[in-house]
């Protein structure tokens, strides 16, 4: 296991949210402007609306969601390809349940299994290996969307089916990173983030050292934050500090679990199936470098190259505001969609669908 | 999506294990972890352990997840005593 540079913050013994509260209070009265802070996580957005951390914090301290949902930065191109898979005679998608509710120009993968198509949930990659294992007649085709956190497991999984033998398993690969995503906003003159809150589980994998960027040539401060309120709380005084100070570095407030490098084993296997791709994420629009592609040697795993499949730029519902939603340029109600033709029941845009997405926290949570 | 829960390694069976999350066996990849060991409490995400969790971190998160349970008028399945949890040898 990697070294873990000091032990897990003395926080939860030693202060109370009412502490922490005061304290940042305190910290945001020295910033004149305030703090305009991005969590990148769709498990942070979840967190602080399902606990109001927005309504205990101070006006000037504002929090805005970044592109931190796969769900809903995978683009509708990428919904039409699998629809066009599921569509195939003999093949089964598998899928990670978020997926199947996400709407692609004419359909989705739930009304395509209402008409006949073989869509399975899978819990883990593996669960889709089984499948194919069982299923020898059958194409079966995993879905693989996800950051950082769920590509090695990915990986691994096309290491086994190549180890195995298997002849009917295959990925359509919609990987994405993380750290190129962060890049593009801060590139953006419209975007304005003071400092980030970093997700816990990408950087499980990737390290705290993947953000270096972000302080160094950004002058913007970082901290990987936990996933309980008071971590979160924790993570913006961290934050605030830094700004006070007018530091800009990366820190981890998520001890437990992250470590400077991140997990080694899981880079390696990643780097040993894939490589890096320019990728569109829905609202940010085509990045370079910014997703994960099977290395050219695992072709024969490929969906994409197997079925010949193109997956062709697709447009989104032009009133749908997700795009700038994912940016932090608006916020969920200033959208005409949200909560009238766009509900969790009838989603619209993926902020919606995914339960991580901004729209569905907003209506579930923030609803006025 | 990047959800992951505490779970405890029960048994090793070369790159599977067999672990416990919150009263339920299921099997989970440890091939991510380097010196698995029975006993040993990692963080699970889509079926693979992503990192090891010291007994402390873990029983926190545990008790945290209790705490959840209570609030809602749950049946316990978290009830896993702190003392427990800290004997798991490292």
């Amino acid at each position: 296991m990697e070294s873990q540079p000091a032990k897990h913050a003395q926080r939860t013994a030693s202060s109370t949210p009412a502490q922490w509260l005061e304290g940042i209070r305190r910290l945001a009265d020295q910033l004149p402007s305030g703090a305009r802070l991005m969590e990148v996580c769709g498990t942070h957005t979840m967190a602080i609306a399902r606990h109001g951390l927005h309504s205990l914090l101070p006006p000037k301290i504002r929090l805005i969601s970044g592109p931190g949902c796969p769900v809903c930065v995978t683009p509708t191109s990428y919904i039409n390809a699998a629809i066009e898979l599921a569509r195939r005679p003999d093949t089964v998608i598998a899928t990670f349940g978020d997926m199947i509710k996400v709407p692609g120009s004419e359909s989705s993968l739930e009304q395509e299994k209402a008409r006949g198509a073989r869509i399975a949930v899978v819990y883990s990659p593996y669960d889709a290996i089984n499948l194919a294992t069982a299923n020898p007649g059958s194409q079966v085709v995993f879905l693989a969307v996800g950051f950082e956190t769920t590509t090695p497991a990915t990986a691994l999984a096309a290491i086994r089916a190549r180890s195995e033998g298997l002849k009917n398993f295959f990925l359509l690969t919609a990987h994405k990173l993380i750290p190129p995503a962060l890049r593009i906003l801060l590139s953006d003159a419209e975007t304005r983030v003071d400092g980030f809150l970093l997700p816990g589980h990408v950087s499980v994998i990737i390290g705290a050292r993947a953000y270096r960027f972000v302080a160094d040539e950004f002058r913007r401060p970082c901290v990987v934050a936990g996933f309980e309120p008071l971590d979160i709380l924790h993570a913006i005084a961290m934050l605030l500090t830094q700004m006070t100070q007018a530091q800009a570095d990366v820190q981890i407030e998520y001890r437990a679990c992250v470590s400077e490098q991140g997990n080694l084993a899981a880079q390696r296997r990643i780097a040993e199936a894939f490589q890096p791709c320019d990728t569109e994420w829905r609202g940010l629009g085509m990045l370079p470098a910014s997703g994960l592609t099977l290395k050219p040697e695992w072709a024969a795993l490929d969906a994409e190259k197997r079925f010949g499949l193109r997956v062709t730029p697709a447009a989104d519902n032009p009133h749908c505001a997700c795009g700038n939603v994912l940016r932090g340029k608006v916020t969920p109600p200033d959208c005409r969609l949200f909560a009238k033709a766009c509900t969790p029941t009838y989603p619209i845009g993926p902020c919606m669908v995914s339960s991580e997405g901004t729209c569905a926290a907003y209506f579930k949570y923030r609803r006025q | 999506m990047c959800l992951a829960v505490p779970a405890k390694i029960l048994k090793i069976s070369g790159p599977l294990a067999d672990v416990e999350i919150a009263g339920n066996r299921r099997q989970a990849s440890i091939e991510l972890i380097e010196d698995a060991a029975v006993g040993d409490y990692v963080l699970l995400h889509a079926g693979f352990a992503i990192t090891k969790l010291t007994p402390e971190d873990a029983a926190e998160t545990f008790a945290l997840l209790r705490e959840a349970e209570d609030r809602i008028g749950a049946e316990p399945k978290y009830g896993i005593p702190a003392s427990q949890t800290r004997s798991a040898d490292r």
